[in-house]
């Protein structure tokens, strides 16, 4: 094993269960986090209107990575009934992405939106562009003692849940390798994946991560249908 | 020679005499045919001067005109066509000798993807007289503004190698792209050139195409192309080919009888295997016997190993050079400048030296490994002495027993003058998709008539309106049900003449960036790496200031995914050295040269590897029930086959032989259909499903080139074997097992790549492919299998699965042909044939869907680690 302390994780069913702080917080295969004491359901750059944003440059991307990201959200919410939704930032990939969202979607979004609590974390793709949706707009939220905010500070920061980097995992094994998105943490902090449909990643052993984490980490790789903590001797570099 | 045939022009004929020749009969029925504007197919062996004899009726032409001297307008006449850049370079130089020592003051001008852009816009202003290029660069010049006035006075369109191209997506967008220069130039004509040719008629449909094409059919009235066929209609034809080519064929005569023999070793031919390593003392003294040889093998894999061996043995120091798709360009120009020095006795080489250009004087052809096709054996073979009146040599190493049989078939089909039927292709739908965003790019087109331009090309003969409509669709929104994409189209009809063109520059250059149908999987260069520090422990992020050492030379280009099954410290056989990865960085490998490794691993290329013809195929297993045709078969092979004979049975060539036997705790089931590895994989995938199903617990398959092989832990004998490989398990099962398949993925990001939902290049981001690309197309595949699952790139991804990865259509007709003739044998143990395949076993992983259980093995250890 690695020569540095394994955080404290459990497998419990589907999805991985780790401390940071004293607040309990449970990685799921869709890849949000729950936090059950607080009723609080995280996602992290969604990037609604991603195809569409594409589509205006030439790329055809199908349409339907906004209701993808939707109905994904729709299932955990009728699952776990949530009482707050924080969206970590780049909610929609670009500022324009609320004008282009179509009605549908924007209907179900406002559905959504009407059943809890929803605060969106400002990103550096969207800014504010949310905040014409409704629900609360900040640049940094605090739930317990967890702070949230869309970019992971580079220093030491304990408690701190984040995204932005959009984090994928390559194991290796049996002769090839599997690339999927994950959580990262070191068991005093967390990167969470990407959720929108389309949104590609960055390796976890690239150096950004390096600097957020410089005594190394886990990735909770996002399996079909659970969470696989994978240790840092199985990760590949892209 | 009769009357009909013209006499050579000077100061043509002149240029002949002095050189000693007499121009070659089909060389004049080309210049006559060239004057009477009709299309040809020419089939002529190496060395026939075919080349020249496609060029010819446009340099008689060109002549006259070229006295007029430099001033005179500059209009396109012949546009050559090649598969090979380099093939491009090769001709032109070869065409510039006559046209300087009869000093014709011809513009002969090649234009590849190495043409500096200056060049470029020089040609398109100006275009030579002679036009030599590529696919690809016919692609982007149709795409561009005022290609019809470029265009407007082509004479002539020579396509070289045209069996190489045809039946492919570079065929599909080649034949395409040409229905389109039959608009903007009616009276073109067409000359296609090859030297092995099994379906001539297929070719003859794909070079001309059909209606509303004005080169349709020579006779044809009205139109433009009236006059060109009246001519046609006037001048007698030449024998018409027996195999239904038509009238537009013309066979030049073959060549000496190629002398081939296959390697009868004194050594003990293995079971099984592909390396022929037992053989390598009698190849090298076959070399050591010859001036110059070609070693051909069948992968770049066996290709480094063949190198490595040959050298081993080389104990007189031979020049002995190794030549494959992923060295680097520098080395590989090095050994062929090398080879036309006659500096060399042998290079190792893959199907990059199959094609046409002629690096010296080679006098010998080896065949590592059977040659799976005898099209491709007559091909390398041609490689062997260029000179027609002697005969060229051969020598075929078989590597284990089964291609012992394989060789011999081969050498007799040779023999015979057969070749493998070539398989005819339906046009891609993304080509299609690409042409029409070409199109659109270049002079704005009308649905109507450019629908019937497509239709008029053979590999989109049946298309239909509405597919083409909906292709319309995909290039302008992106196909979707959703109309979500209306606001954003690519193409725009202009309200008023109802024309498509690009929407703007802007989507017309990213077109241009991205013309082609030529996906190369993510290769990473590899790179020696200096001043190497302290090795980083495996599976550490890097991190600041850790990185030691320098990416130096290159060496070559390797695929990603092989890389990727290595870790630092491994070693590795690549341009015929061992070397050692240090490490990935970005798109380089890092390695240093750890000559004397123990046990380097050796590249398995994606690339390839063929598979085992039909027709070949099907000599095989004649030749396996004639104890006639045994004869000449090495005593140990025989003895094997009786051994069979006498343990299980020998099956007819109609039956299909299946067998079932218990060893160690497990129990197997063998099938040897000999129809190729691809075909037995998707059968064996299938079969495995059903067993499955069935509730046998089926454990694995693997396939190998001629047989099947499931495994589990029930006993097999009971089972009824014809529900089992009944042809219904291609309906459900296979579209099932598809659509979740790996495989159906890397096909569909292709198929998006070429119909430009995906780009690879961006403006302003020229340097790398794929890896830029912020989004994944294995996430666009899942989301669009969930929401539009009958997408019309869902359709071309399937097609193209079960067309070329799968093989399907094999698959199809090997259960047709089975059926009501499988002959079972339940044995208490393994049988001769079988060993073969049970060898196998352990060597090739079963490539499933493994991905969550690799997944679940590196979470295993935290699992381990944690209790």
């Amino acid at each position: 094993m690695a020569n540095w302390a394994m955080p404290p994780l459990a497998i419990a069913g589907a999805n991985v269960e780790l401390r940071l702080g004293d607040t309990m917080v449970t990685a799921l295969p869709e890849g949000a986090l729950w936090i059950g004491e607080a009723k609080t359901l995280i996602v992290s750059d969604v990037h609604f209107e991603k195809a569409s944003a594409f589509a205006l440059k030439g790329q055809m991307l199908p349409p339907y990575d906004s209701h993808a990201a939707l109905m994904k959200l729709t299932d955990l919410m009728l699952r776990l009934s949530p009482d707050i939704i924080v969206s970590l930032g780049d909610s929609f990939h670009d500022g324009g992405g609320p004008q282009r969202m179509d009605a549908r979607d924007r209907g179900l979004l406002r559905v959504l939106m009407s059943r809890c609590d929803w605060i969106w974390v400002e990103g550096n793709h969207d800014g504010r562009a949310a905040e014409t949706l409704g629900g609360a707009v900040r640049d940094v939220l605090h739930i317990g003692s967890i702070v949230f905010r869309h970019e992971p500070t580079e220093a030491a920061a304990a408690g701190e849940i984040a995204g932005h980097l959009h984090p994928c995992a390559k194991v290796g094994g049996r002769g090839r390798s599997v690339r999927r998105r994950c959580f990262a943490t070191d068991g005093t902090r967390l990167v969470m994946p990407a959720f929108g449909a389309f949104t590609g990643g960055l390796n976890v052993c690239d150096d950004a991560y390096a600097r957020i984490f410089p005594d190394g980490l886990v990735a909770l790789v996002l399996g079909k249908e659970r969470v696989l903590p994978a240790p840092m001797e199985r990760l590949l570099g892209d | 020679m009769d009357a009909r045939v013209p006499i050579l022009p000077e100061p043509f004929a002149g240029w002949f005499a002095s050189r000693g020749w007499s121009p070659r009969a089909h060389q004049l029925e080309l210049i006559r045919r060239g004057q009477a504007g009709l299309s040809t197919l020419l089939i002529a062996p190496t060395g026939a001067g075919k080349t020249l004899a496609g060029f010819l009726p446009s340099l008689i032409e060109l002549a006259p005109l070229a006295d007029q001297g430099a001033r005179r307008p500059h209009k396109l006449h012949t546009l050559y066509i090649s598969p090979l850049k380099a093939l491009t370079t090769d001709v032109a130089r070869n065409l510039e000798i006559p046209a300087q020592e009869m000093k014709l003051g011809v513009r002969i001008e090649t234009r590849t993807g190495d043409t500096p852009s200056h060049k470029r816009q020089r040609q398109r202003a100006h275009p030579p007289d002679i036009l030599l290029t590529t696919p690809e660069q016919l692609c982007l010049l149709i795409a561009s503004e005022h290609a019809r006035i470029f265009f407007e006075d082509l004479q002539a369109i020579i396509i070289d190698e045209i069996h190489a191209l045809a039946p492919t997506k570079r065929g599909d967008l080649l034949a395409l792209a040409m229905a389109r220069l039959a608009r903007w130039a009616p009276m073109h004509r067409r000359v296609g050139l090859s030297a092995t040719v099994a379906d001539e008629e297929g070719l003859v449909r794909w070079l001309r195409g059909s209606e509303p094409s004005p080169l349709a059919g020579e006779g044809r009235e009205g139109g433009a192309s009236a006059g060109l066929a009246k001519k046609g209609a006037n001048t007698p034809t030449p024998d018409p080919s027996p195999q239904g080519g038509g009238e537009i064929v013309v066979n030049a005569p073959p060549g000496a009888q190629p002398v081939i023999d296959v390697l009868d070793s004194d050594a003990r031919i293995p079971w099984a295997g592909h390396t022929a390593r037992h053989a390598m003392p009698e190849v090298y003294a076959a070399i050591q016997r010859a001036k110059l040889a070609l070693v051909f093998v069948n992968t770049r894999a066996q290709a480094e190993m063949t190198f490595q061996e040959l050298w081993r043995v080389n104990e007189d120091a031979l020049p002995i050079a190794l030549h494959h798709g992923s060295l680097d360009v520098a080395q590989r120009r090095k050994v062929e400048a090398a080879m036309a020095a006659g500096q060399l006795r042998a290079v190792v080489c893959t199907s990059t030296l199959d094609l046409g250009i002629d690096w010296g004087d080679v006098d010998l052809v080896i065949q590592i490994g059977a040659p799976k096709g005898c099209s491709r054996l007559v091909q390398r073979i041609g490689r062997a002495n260029h000179r027609l009146d002697e005969p060229s040599r051969a020598l075929l190493a078989p590597s284990n027993r089964f291609e012992v049989l394989e060789c011999r078939c081969a050498q007799e089909a040779v023999m015979d003058g057969e070749l493998d039927g070539e398989q005819r292709r339906i046009g891609g739908l993304d080509c299609l998709a690409q042409h029409i965003m070409g199109c659109a790019c270049g002079e704005p087109f009308d649905a109507e008539q450019l629908y019937e331009e497509v239709a008029s090309t053979a590999p989109y003969a049946d298309l239909t309106r509405d597919q083409f409509d909906r292709a319309i669709d995909l290039v302008a929104t992106g196909g979707y049900a959703l109309r979500a994409y209306d606001r954003y189209r690519r193409i725009v009809q202009d309200p008023h003449t109802d024309l498509w063109r690009a929407r703007n520059a802007s989507v017309a250059q990213q077109h241009r960036m991205n013309v082609g149908a030529i996906i190369e999987s993510e290769m990473l260069d590899v790179r020696l790496a200096y001043n190497v520090g302290a090795r980083p422990r495996p599976g550490t992020p890097k991190r600041d200031g850790a990185r030691p050492m320098i990416a130096g030379r290159r060496l070559g280009q390797i695929e990603e995914w092989f890389v990727e099954g290595l870790t630092p410290g491994d070693t590795f056989v690549f341009a015929g050295q061992i070397l050692r990865v240090i490490a990935q960085r970005e798109s380089d490998a890092l390695v240093v040269p750890a000559a004397g490794a123990e046990n380097p691993s050796v590249p398995s290329y994606a690339g390839g590897k063929f598979p085992l013809s039909t027709f070949l195929a099907d000599r095989v297993r004649h030749m396996l029930h004639e104890p006639k045709k045994q004869k000449k078969l090495p005593p140990q092979v025989r003895e094997w086959i009786k051994l069979q004979k006498r343990r299980s049975i020998v099956p007819a060539p109609d039956e299909m032989l299946i067998e079932t036997f218990p060893r160690g705790n497990r129990h197997y089931l063998v099938a040897y259909p000999f129809d190729g590895r691809l075909a037995q994989q998707t059968l064996g995938m299938l079969i495995t499903r059903r067993l499955e199903r069935a509730g046998k617990n089926p454990l694995g398959f693997l396939a190998s080139e001629y047989a099947m092989a499931v495994w589990g832990l029930e006993p097999m004998g009971d089972l009824d074997l014809n529900a089992l490989f009944d042809e219904d398990m291609l309906g459900d099962d296979l579209e099932a097992w598809l659509a979740e398949s790996t495989l159906m993925k890397s096909t569909f990001s292709k198929c998006a790549v070429i119909a430009g939902m995906i780009n690879r290049k961006l403006p302003g981001a020229e340097k790398k492919t794929g890896r830029q690309v912020t989004f994944s197309a294995d996430l666009i595949y899942d989301v669009l299998k969930q929401y539009e699952p009958d997408h019309l790139l869902m359709q071309a991804a399937f097609a193209d699965a079960g067309e070329g990865y799968l093989d399907i259509r094999r698959v199809g007709a090997l259960l047709r042909r089975v059926k009501g003739r499988l002959v079972h044998r339940d044995l208490p143990h393994v049988s001769p044939f079988a060993a073969p395949v049970m060898l196998e076993m352990g060597r090739v992983g079963i490539k499933g869907e493994a991905e969550e259980a690799i997944l679940a093995d590196a979470a295993a250890l935290i699992e381990e680690a944690m209790s």
